[in-house]
């Protein structure tokens, strides 16, 4: 049995959503968005803008107010005009949008510690690529609960490079 | 002749492939008073007459032109009441949209919705059509947009159309004074000219109804001193 599962999805190319806790339920959640994201786009004829998806999906998950969805969400994109949306939200979600980072899943006071300290402005891509490993991969090592490794998307205006990495397998 | 027999049940074809009711709905709006509306580069009009039963109607409590999201309005020809039902569920419409999506709903998806609502008035049972065609102004990323909706549920984009008992004269008008780079006072003024052509007696403030969207892409009906002011640039 492995324990390497992507929870990282792609909703379009400057949209990525991630999605911690019941796995069954996080894959039917990004079942459902990719529907609903399906048929914006054929409506609309154009991609869904990072901040509307997450109200969509904020919505979405209300709606489940007393039976909910055990599964919650970041979700990291780039809006039409370059500028950088992150936000994440709990299982009913209560969204919360941030200019610097954002957590969800196992061990998040070790996620915290090192994002908030390891976070600056302004950083270059391949920065950015080497604070979130680090921070990830401290993360990672130090959690029974938290698998194989991670993998990790930058998002730029051109182009996505994704980096899969590889921590302890315990 | 033979449509007559098919012309009572809405939901029956007649021989020669047409649905009757929708036809008769369509008259019902080809006796109702003029409405018209011009697209211009950076706004859109639509203007209606306010043609009233008689001289002690309170015209300041007659409203044709509706505001349905602060970058929407609409102006029908045909029932009025019919009209108000179909302001009511496009309102909620949007405002549904922008619960959901926090964002305001694109022109063209509310004209979408609302035409769907249209259709499906012709093809239940127990209901009949709407007497109405609206004319749909917004102005959204796409930039300024016009759009016509009949009782059928069919839509068109329009540049500049003209819908009601005028219609063909006035249609007729706009496409010779229609031009792509007409700005949206420009528009106004040719909107006022082609009203004054069918309307019999006097324009003025309190007899016809202007609503305008601009650059600020904010719906407005005009007050009737913004339209007297209109009306004198354009004598």
């Amino acid at each position: 049995m492995t324990c390497d599962t992507p929870k990282v999805y792609k909703i379009h190319d400057k949209l990525y959503l991630g999605l911690s806790g019941l796995q069954t339920d996080a894959t039917t959640l990004h079942q459902k968005l990719q529907f609903r994201h399906n048929l914006y786009k054929l409506r609309e004829e154009r991609d869904m803008k990072p901040s509307t998806f997450g109200h969509m999906l904020s919505n979405a998950l209300y709606e489940r107010r007393f039976g909910p969805y055990f599964a919650a969400p970041v979700v990291a994109g780039l809006e039409p005009d370059g500028t950088p949306y992150l936000c994440g939200m709990d299982t009913i979600g209560a969204i919360e949008s941030a200019k610097d980072f954002m957590i969800t899943g196992t061990s998040p006071e070790s996620l915290y510690g090192m994002c908030e300290s390891m976070w600056r402005p302004d950083m270059e891509p391949d920065e950015l690529f080497e604070t979130v490993a680090q921070c990830l991969m401290s993360g990672c090592d130090r959690d029974a609960l938290a698998g194989w490794g991670a993998v990790v998307h930058v998002i730029t205006k051109d182009k996505v490079v994704s980096r899969t990495l590889k921590t302890r397998m315990d | 002749m033979a449509e007559s027999q098919y012309s009572f049940s809405l939901t029956t074809f007649s021989p020669s492939g047409k649905l009757v009711q929708i036809e008769y709905a369509l008259n019902a709006v080809a006796a109702g008073a003029t409405s018209l509306g011009i697209s211009a580069t950076d706004g859109v009009v639509i203007a209606t007459e306010k043609k009233l039963p008689s001289a002690l109607v309170d015209e300041t409590t007659v409203q044709k032109i509706m505001t349905i999201t602060p970058q929407i309005g609409v102006v029908y020809s045909g029932m009025g009441p019919d009209f108000r039902v179909l302001v009511r569920r496009a309102r909620k419409t949007a405002q549904a949209y922008f619960q959901t999506y926090k964002e305001h709903i694109p022109v063209a998806q509310l004209v979408r919705e609302t035409a769907a609502v249209m259709q499906e008035f012709t093809q239940t049972g127990g209901v009949r059509p709407f007497g109405v065609s609206l004319l749909m102004a917004g102005y959204d990323d796409n930039g300024p947009q016009l759009y016509q909706i009949d009782p059928s549920g069919s839509y068109f984009a329009w540049k500049a159309s003209a819908i009601g008992k005028n219609m063909t004269n006035a249609k007729a008008f706009l496409e010779k004074r229609y031009s792509d780079e007409v700005g949206i006072e420009d528009a106004v003024h040719t909107a006022l000219l082609t009203l004054k052509e069918g309307f019999e007696g006097q324009l003025s403030g309190s007899n016809i109804e202007v609503g305008i969207i601009g650059p600020d892409k904010t719906f407005k009906v005009l007050s009737e001193a913004e339209v007297s002011d209109y009306l004198q640039e354009v004598e």
